[in-house]
């Protein structure tokens, strides 16, 4: 078995939510209760669970996009939780992030070279020219033209934008890419399509992900290893096959019967 | 068999562009107490088919031909006043985001009672009866009545929907990805919600979706549309497991299934062009 790149250790994260009468009251709630999580090099890790479940704020916390309230996150030997500004930012170069909605996380204002470029320049990684020549190569390589470097977001379809959020993500190079729902905002057609890349380009750039996803049809298919999260709980993990063959958990179970089509498709 | 719907040639097109067929001479029937599916991707005029049927199309919108024929009566030279007559009595409706299509300052008990005001003069003692009875037949205590929208989980305020649209009693169902906002969990409920409602009440169910799961799991009958037309319809089995059409194949390929034995195949569509025009 390979190594574990990204290791969170006895993760933490409470919010307040106000309650009672004139919302004066506050309840905790345990967003992440201790929780803990490897992720191995060059494989896939998929965090399923239901809307509520904390698997997007793992997945925040794990690349200190959150505060945590307790516990440590260990990439390349160090812990991210105890870093902190230009420390941090240099690790964040090797962990990038693909998200969700591809119209809400593209700035409309901002051309495509600029989009995707714009990590280099944060990173001062080369000059203009190889910059210029970086993102290129990767716009083409997630299947898009020179010509579209100097387009707008609202010019691109949902698949398309969804490739943009991946070109930026995977042009500085990263070691572990979280990718939070990528597919769910997508046709069932332009879904495979941006599954079958990922896929791709994971074996030529040796890339981890942490794959956040509800949809245990995709999770099938990209996953090497499955966390099931309930309640901010982490209640199972272990290689998909397992997980699907012979959940431990009943939780786990009743998730897997509710697969729509399970039976029916199946034959 | 009793048929209560007939679409015949619907052809839907924007007011101003007469030349682009959104919906191009879509024809299909609909029985009582069966289910009909539509599927296709984004753009496939699935809802707008829906949405011609309930009069509802925007303004910018022309039916441009065809004829929708409910019950003997064809819909499509009705005005407003004997639409809004039909609509929420004889034909019911669910849409995709329960939150949005709610009332956020009424409580659901209030919703609910509307339609029963509107359209059965029911007041007093005998309408808040009913609204309790329609909540229990979609699974709330009827207790709830008097929450509001924001008080309820996603999965609650799709079955105050569902109540919402049942309360008449109607004679047929148009849901429009009613659970595509759900959870896995919810979703599979909701669906058998819905499963049961339509025997039990022998409705005719026009169910719009794009997941190939949710037609195993719910249809009776399938019609899938691409690019505006029909280019398979047939039983929920036969079009599954025997898809005739390059379309409906390739649309079978990429849904991922749930054992991951079948291997993803993103639908070639330069291939599909030619094998459409062969």
């Amino acid at each position: 078995m390979s190594d574990v790149i990204l290791s969170g250790r006895n993760l933490s994260k409470f919010y307040k939510q106000r309650s009672g009468k004139l919302g004066l009251g506050t309840t905790l709630v345990k967003a992440l209760d201790d929780v803990s999580v490897d992720l191995r090099e060059g494989t896939t890790l998929a965090v399923v669970g239901e809307s509520g479940s904390g698997k997007s704020t793992l997945a925040r916390c794990l690349l200190q996009l959150l505060p945590l309230d307790g516990g440590e996150v260990i990439f390349q030997g160090e812990n991210l939780a105890a870093l902190s500004g230009a420390a941090l930012r240099a690790q964040r170069r090797y962990l990038q992030m693909v998200f969700q909605d591809p119209f809400a996380s593209l700035n409309p204002r901002m051309r495509i070279g600029e989009i995707v470029g714009e990590g280099l320049l944060i990173h001062q990684l080369g000059d203009a020219e190889e910059r210029r020549e970086r993102v290129l190569r990767m716009l083409k390589r997630v299947g898009l033209v020179e010509t579209d470097m100097t387009k707008y977001p609202h010019e691109f379809s949902g698949g398309q934008r969804q490739r943009i959020g991946i070109a930026r993500a995977l042009v500085l190079e990263p070691k572990v890419v979280v990718c939070d729902e990528p597919v769910s905002a997508l046709d069932v057609s332009i879904q495979a399509q941006i599954l079958l890349l990922l896929k791709e380009l994971q074996r030529e750039m040796a890339l981890s992900y942490l794959f956040i996803s509800h949809d245990l049809r995709v999770v099938r298919h990209i996953a090497d290893e499955v966390a099931v999260m309930h309640c901010g709980k982490l209640i199972e993990q272990g290689d998909v096959e397992r997980i699907y063959d012979a959940p431990g958990e009943e939780y786990t179970r009743n998730l897997l019967q509710s697969i729509p089509g399970r039976r029916a498709l199946a034959a | 068999m009793t048929e209560l719907l007939r679409i015949e040639g619907l052809t839907v097109t924007p007011a101003n562009a007469p030349e682009k067929l959104l919906v191009n001479n879509v024809s299909f029937t609909l029985e009582a107490g069966k289910t009909t599916c539509v599927v296709g991707e984004s753009g496939s005029g699935k809802s707008l088919t829906a949405l011609s049927v309930m009069g509802l199309l925007s303004s910018q919108l022309k039916l441009a031909q065809g004829r929708v024929i409910f019950q003997g009566q064809d819909l499509t030279g009705l005005g407003n006043e004997a639409m809004r007559q039909i609509r929420g009595q004889r034909i019911g409706m669910i849409f995709q985001e329960p939150m949005t299509s709610l009332n956020p300052v009424l409580t659901v008990g209030k919703q609910i009672g509307e339609t029963l005001i509107v359209h059965q003069g029911l007041k007093g003692q005998a309408l808040k009866a009913k609204v309790a009875a329609l909540l229990e037949q979609v699974g709330i205590p009827a207790g709830r009545a008097n929450s509001y929208p924001d008080e309820l989980s996603g999965g609650q305020r799709q079955r105050v929907m569902i109540a919402m649209s049942i309360a008449c009693e109607p004679a047929m169902l148009i849901a429009d990805e009613p659970t595509t906002a759900l959870d896995v969990t919810v979703q599979a409920q909701i669906l058998k919600l819905l499963d049961e409602l339509k025997t039990r009440m022998n409705m005719a169910m026009l169910f719009i979706t794009h997941d190939f799961g949710v037609v195993a799991d719910i249809a009776d009958d399938v019609v899938v549309m691409f690019r505006g037309e029909i280019v398979e319809s047939g039983p929920v089995a036969s079009v599954l497991q025997h898809p005739q059409h390059p379309y409906t194949r390739a649309l079978l390929d990429c849904v991922p299934d749930a054992d991951g034995k079948k291997p993803l195949k993103p639908i070639d569509y330069a291939w599909l062009n030619e094998g459409v025009a062969a």
